[in-house]
């Protein structure tokens, strides 16, 4: 009830501030996006990379929206972005949303300051949010492999990694296989991270359990099968996953992607990560700008920036795999140390298509809630 | 929204009871302006209630592309949504019953103490925080204290031998959701029952004891059926409460959604089943409609417990 007073405040909020905008006549809003900013598809439209920069720092602010600091790194990579940019200040607007929250975000501040200006959105929403994106490419767009990215430029993946299961070593033994995790030891141990009929890293999870039981995509049954009989044996912990949960050792054993089970790490020393041989799920987030982004050059700068050498090493460090890994890999430009580190990669691995996941979202929808019930 | 029906109901008892019948009508001149008075609770209401349920509601007469459509009440034969509605239901009238009638307790408990004594002011005082003790706050309390890492769970293990999660984690299920919400529908209880207990005159215990009544026929035959209407209001309003009640589920409960609420959230802001926005609009409708049904009791029986506060 609290969560959803609040709600109502901030709408309310964003609608007084608008009307005070139209009342001072938008004057501190200041001048309208300057239009080749906003159109702009590729470095060369501003000129020079430096041009870029300097019509971002005109701007002054960049609206970022969901990137969490304990989520791959970004913390890390937004520091970095404000030290370089003193002169432009980044809003770290709902970390903790949705990626459909970013979309209605968008929508609901259309026109405003405070609209985000760039996402990092989970693949089934980037293909329904099309017409929410600007298309631009970044200076090093020929590195990302045709699959990772949409050919206009609209999105393009920006890291990914493997569904994995982390696990506290001081307590359990490393499971081998997903069928290791119904061993009565694991009573009341396994949890997902959020809700699959909700939640992009959960879906995965069941994804993974559909495919690691000899499944495939287009019928997740076998994946709701085996989470049905991790809560018939008492297994299956209902409790959303947090780095706090981890640290306190509520949630020992966790399926995420690998690169935030990586994360909890920090919270947790003797946190280790698994992926399972055989078919791995993989997950890319995707980035993109927003088409009435507020502040477009600096929208586009921010790109710029997350596709560089550098962050590209930072979402690494972070434990996830960055779009240009492949390319860097060659270039000898990746962190060597932080690539072999990461956890090996299953023999195949699958994607789900738009049509599975919608195929999937319906029968999670009908079933889930009384599977694991 | 909820929150607030209960204080616009919590406060109208209580003006109903201090400006009940029986007080000097208003002055003439003031009669022609007094509506002006009403004006700045009228359009808080009117932005903040009003408006946010009008937009909600409608949102469900439309689909994705804003064409008008009456599909979307379809969802509310869905068996799972049927379920929900279901659940939070049972839900909210256990812990309506369970909290009424501890509350009526405490409350009958706390007329052996003085009015304005320290206890009863500390009783009083504690009530009024812990009713609206809710969300994530009371959520993280309860995996802190009795969670599978909590500090009464541990001590229980290892001084008792008892493991309390030995069928299972049911703090994360449906079932778990009883004993929090318990904790804060009693205070609420406490705090809207309380007037109605003090209201009992000791004139009426001296006038049935002067007629050959004892205790017990005090309470079977004035006590308890003066006091019927406000207890069941009381329930009524709990049932409220807990129906609409958001966040301490989702802190708590992660799989399955199974309260109405939790659903609209699924709805709303699902990054896998896309395109149910609009949905949202229509369980909050029918959700509406049950709290609408509810507190058009509560206020039928409040008109009548009224009767013996002024």
């Amino acid at each position: 009830m609290h969560h959803r007073m609040q709600r109502s405040m901030v709408v309310a909020g964003v609608s007084a501030m608008a009307v005070a905008l139209a009342l001072s006549g938008c004057s501190s809003s200041g001048a309208p996006a300057n239009e080749t900013s906003s159109t702009a598809t590729s470095v060369a439209d501003f000129g020079t990379f430096a041009d870029l920069e300097s019509a971002a720092k005109a701007e002054g602010q960049l609206n970022v929206i969901a990137l969490p600091r304990d989520w791959a790194n970004y913390g890390e990579i937004i520091d970095l972005f404000k030290s370089r940019y003193p002169e432009i200040s980044v809003n770290e607007q709902s970390p903790g949303v949705s990626s459909a929250e970013e979309i209605q975000t968008a929508k609901t501040n259309e026109g405003l300051d405070t609209a985000p200006d760039v996402f990092d959105i989970g693949l089934t929403v980037a293909l329904q949010s099309t017409d929410q994106f600007a298309p631009y490419k970044v200076q090093t767009w020929d590195d990302i492999p045709d699959a990772l990215k949409e050919e206009s430029g609209l999105y393009l993946a920006d890291y990914g990694g493997y569904m994995a299961v982390g696990y506290d070593s001081s307590k359990f033994d490393a499971p081998e296989s997903i069928e290791d995790l119904l061993a009565p030891d694991n009573r009341g141990a396994v949890a997902l991270n959020g809700d699959p009929t909700q939640a992009g890293s959960a879906f995965a999870a069941v994804a993974l359990a559909t495919v690691q039981s000899g499944g495939n995509l287009d019928d997740f049954s076998d994946g709701i099968d085996f989470f049905s009989k991790l809560n018939a044996a008492g297994n299956f912990l209902k409790l959303d996953v947090t780095s706090a949960t981890v640290a306190n050792g509520e949630t020992p054993v966790v399926f995420d992607w690998d690169y935030l089970n990586a994360g909890f790490q920090t919270s947790n020393p003797a946190w280790k990560v698994v992926v399972f041989p055989g078919t791995g799920i993989a997950g890319y987030y995707n980035q993109a700008i927003n088409v009435d982004a507020p502040h477009p050059a600096a929208a586009r700068l921010w790109q710029e920036f997350l596709y560089s050498d550098e962050v590209q090493n930072l979402w690494l460090k972070g434990g996830a795999r960055p779009a240009r890994m492949e390319a860097m890999i060659q270039a000898g430009t990746i962190d060597e140390a932080l690539a072999d580190a990461l956890p090996p990669v299953p023999e195949q691995t699958s994607v789900p298509s738009e049509e599975q996941s919608a195929n999937a979202g319906t029968l999670l929808g009908e079933q889930w809630a009384a599977a694991v019930q | 929204m909820n929150s607030k029906t209960i204080e616009g109901a919590s406060r109208m008892r209580r003006s109903s009871r201090s400006e009940g019948p029986g007080q000097s009508p208003a002055p003439r001149g003031a009669s022609r302006l007094g509506w002006l008075g009403l004006l700045p609770f009228a359009s808080y209401i009117a932005i903040f209630l009003a408006l946010p349920t009008i937009l909600a509601v409608s949102s469900g007469l439309f689909d994705g592309d804003g064409v008008f459509t009456l599909d979307n009440f379809m969802v509310l034969v869905n068996p799972v949504i049927l379920r929900t509605f279901l659940d939070s239901a049972w839900l909210s009238l256990l812990t309506a019953a369970i909290g009424a009638v501890t509350g009526a307790l405490v409350c009958y408990a706390m007329l052996g103490l003085r009015e304005g004594g320290p206890i009863r002011s500390a009783v009083d005082a504690a009530s009024g925080v812990l009713a609206q003790f809710g969300g994530v706050m009371l959520a993280f309390a309860f995996i802190a204290t009795i969670g599978q890492q909590g500090v009464v769970t541990l001590f229980l293990k290892d001084h008792a031998g008892v493991n309390i999660f030995e069928n299972g984690v049911w703090l994360y299920e449906l079932p778990g959701l009883i004993l929090p919400y318990v904790f804060f529908q009693v205070p609420l209880m406490v705090i809207t029952f309380m007037p109605a207990l003090t209201a009992l005159r000791p004139q009426w215990v001296e006038a049935n004891l002067a007629l050959g009544g004892d205790r017990m026929s005090f309470w079977t035959r004035v006590g308890m059926p003066i006091l019927a209407p406000s207890f069941f209001a009381g329930v009524l309003l709990l049932f409220a409460n807990a129906f609409s009640s958001y966040a301490t589920a989702a802190a708590l409960v992660s799989q399955g959604s199974q309260i109405v609420p939790l659903q609209i959230r699924a709805a709303l802001t699902s990054e896998t089943v896309l395109g149910r926005e609009n949905l949202a609009g229509v369980l909050a409708f029918g959700m509406i409609l049950v709290v609408g049904i509810v507190m058009a009791a509560y206020s039928l029986i409040q008109r009548r417990a009224a009767r013996w506060q002024s």
